[in-house]
């Protein structure tokens, strides 16, 4: 035996079957999803351009200048919005279903969108065109406002439930968004002068954003997106039990405080120029739970995936359908959102995520 | 090998006390058996030598006081098998059992090749290689405590508690459950310390048994010792029969006059 022996101690390759893995085929289906949905928001429109003009006008030769110019300055900056609006509130909708261990958790469920509303309601109507070190304020007070609302939804939630139970922190929420929210009605209302402003983003437009919407929000949406990404593994161990997850040396509180903020970062930036857009953190999460499966390894790549893609075809939905006019986002979300609410709500009951 | 050594550890929920100035010693490679009444305080006890709870007084793993180590050095020091774990659904086994690597791993780490082959070893020391990409809400009773048990191996910590570990379980798994605590215990000198409440299991496989009551010890010694019909009576206020087993321990046995 002992001349054998040198082959025996090297390491052999490790089997291990059933770690969950994003496999190629989703991720390749989640990108052609996102080019063929900002291919149809680029193409479709009342002025009519051909997918030549538009492959002519990306490479920058010889297209026509009038589509160039409706390409550029209204229906690709349009996509791009759709895409990290969607992208965005979708993981925040994932993440926040992770750590709070909610099926039903969602950026506008948890007062978080409220609390955005009303930041940037503020800053419209008190203050509107300020900037503070030349950083516009009303993603800043988005933030602010976001913050306070799901800071105030989890101390509200705590002291009544203690920390063991989630539903005392949703409920939280939702009590939370309708007093945010009825402020934010009475300084809309108060402040006649840009009632027509901040009304027409709180229903969810993309139209009037443009490329300046775009870097507004670029930074903000990349800082969210990466640090919930980071968590992906974190994520999966908070699906165990809470005392289980501390029994392995893991934090509970730390990793809901930094994913919580990163989701409300992201979230606060998609309301500042997205406005109320509902229910996307729910519906594309779910399907890809259902679809593909639970890890967040996989459902946090996917959701931002299939949620841009979403979201760019409700929007070119939204301008459709009424055309010449045009819907608010949040009315098409909403329509397909609820039922589908409804549904996870009702299959899954008290089990736990 | 690791001692535990539990020096006036108090616990109270709420200005409620629940563990009372205990002490209690346990010595590397032993297996002791937390056994008393309900609400006596043993899953308390099992919680404070995990840092789950807060607690007052001296608690040391292997010489080292428990409240000076981080959350993670805890975890790598001692792993606790709950008394009914959650498991998620969907989750497979290998991906539940890789879990208990995070002690191992930083914040943000990623799980290494050598992780994935602990885990691996693990699954085929506990014949659980085969059923490794099944959700675990596909598992029976004795399954799921199995990969509970490898959850907590994977952990690679030197001491293991146990929390109930044949709550539902039939008499046969109750004792294949057992049997692979005790060759796991021997095979890699693993400091046992189990919240028992099956009196004549808890006797014939621990090598000594720690009587609770009101969040102390009132009696700690060999089983033969502890279990008698005067003290079981006296602490569970039970009608109890001990009847002694030829070389296989005591049964208790409860009785109706």
């Amino acid at each position: 035996m002992l001349g054998v022996k040198g082959r025996a101690g090297q390491a052999a390759p490790v089997v291990l079957h059933g770690l969950p893995s994003l496999r190629w085929v989703w991720a390749v289906g989640g990108v052609a999803a996102l080019l063929i949905s900002s291919l149809i928001g680029v193409l479709v429109g009342p002025v009519h351009i051909g997918i030549g003009t538009v492959v002519q006008t990306l490479v920058g030769g010889g297209a026509d200048p009038g589509q160039a110019n409706i390409l550029w300055s209204l229906r690709f900056p349009r996509v791009v919005l759709g895409l990290l609006v969607g992208g965005t509130l979708a993981i925040a909708g994932a993440a926040y279903q992770g750590v709070f261990r909610n099926p039903l958790a969602d950026p506008y469920l948890l007062g978080a969108a409220a609390g955005a509303n009303l930041g940037a309601t503020l800053a419209i109507a008190l203050a509107p065109g300020t900037s503070l070190i030349g950083v516009n304020v009303v993603p800043v007070a988005a933030f602010v406002g976001a913050g306070a609302a799901v800071a105030g939804a989890y101390v509200l939630g705590q002291t009544v439930t203690g920390l063991r139970s989630n539903t005392g922190l949703i409920l939280a929420g939702v009590a939370i968004a309708a007093f945010f929210n009825s402020i934010q009605m009475y300084v809309q209302q108060a402040q006649t002068g840009s009632i027509r402003q901040v009304y027409s983003w709180i229903l969810g437009r993309l139209v009037t954003a443009g490329w300046d919407g775009v870097l507004l929000i670029l930074p903000y949406i990349a800082i969210s997106v990466a640090v919930i990404f980071l968590h992906r593994r974190l994520l999966d161990a908070l699906t165990v039990g809470e005392e289980e997850v501390t029994s392995l040396g893991i934090s509970v509180r730390r990793v809901r405080l930094i994913v919580v903020a990163a989701a409300t970062l992201g979230t606060a930036a998609v309301v500042a120029v997205g406005g109320t857009i509902a229910f996307v953190g729910i519906i594309v999460p779910h399907t890809i739970r259902l679809l593909v499966g639970r890890s967040y390894r996989v459902v946090v790549p996917l959701s931002v995936l299939f949620g841009a893609s979403f979201l760019v075809l409700a929007d070119t939905a939204a301008r459709t359908i009424v055309a010449p006019a045009e819907l608010p986002i949040g009315v098409i979300t909403a329509f397909l959102g609820a039922p589908f609410f409804i549904a996870v709500m009702r299959s899954t009951r008290a089990a736990a995520l | 090998m690791s001692n535990v050594t539990l020096t006036g550890v108090s616990v109270s929920y709420d200005g409620v006390t629940v563990v009372n100035d205990l002490d209690l010693s346990v010595a590397p490679g032993e297996w002791v058996a937390l056994i008393g009444p309900n609400g006596a305080g043993k899953t308390t006890v099992l919680r404070a030598i995990a840092r789950l709870v807060p607690f007052t007084g001296e608690l040391t793993i292997g010489e080292q006081s428990v409240a000076q180590l981080g959350a993670r050095e805890v975890a790598r020091r001692v792993a606790m098998l709950l008394q009914e774990p959650q498991m998620p659904t969907g989750m497979t086994v290998s991906q539940y059992v890789l879990l208990g690597r995070s002690p191992h791993l930083g914040y943000l780490g990623r799980e290494s090749t050598r992780d994935r082959r602990i885990v691996a070893d693990t699954l085929r020391r506990l014949a659980l290689d085969a059923m490794a990409a099944r959700p675990l809400d596909h598992l029976s009773g004795g399954e799921r405590q199995r990969v509970a048990i490898a959850r907590a191996l994977a952990q690679e910590a030197p001491v293991l508690l146990i929390d109930e570990p044949t709550t539902s379980l039939d008499v046969g798994r109750q004792q294949a459950v057992l049997e692979l605590i005790d060759r796991l215990r021997v095979e890699q000198g693993l400091t046992v310390i189990a919240a028992m409440h099956e009196l004549t299991l808890a006797g014939q496989y621990a090598d000594r048994l720690a009587l609770l009551v009101a969040g102390r010890v009132v009696a700690s010694g060999p089983p033969a010792e502890i279990l008698t019909e005067a003290a079981i009576s006296e602490h569970y206020q039970a009608q109890v029969r001990v009847i002694a087993l030829n070389g296989s321990g005591k049964a208790v046995v409860p009785v109706r006059e």
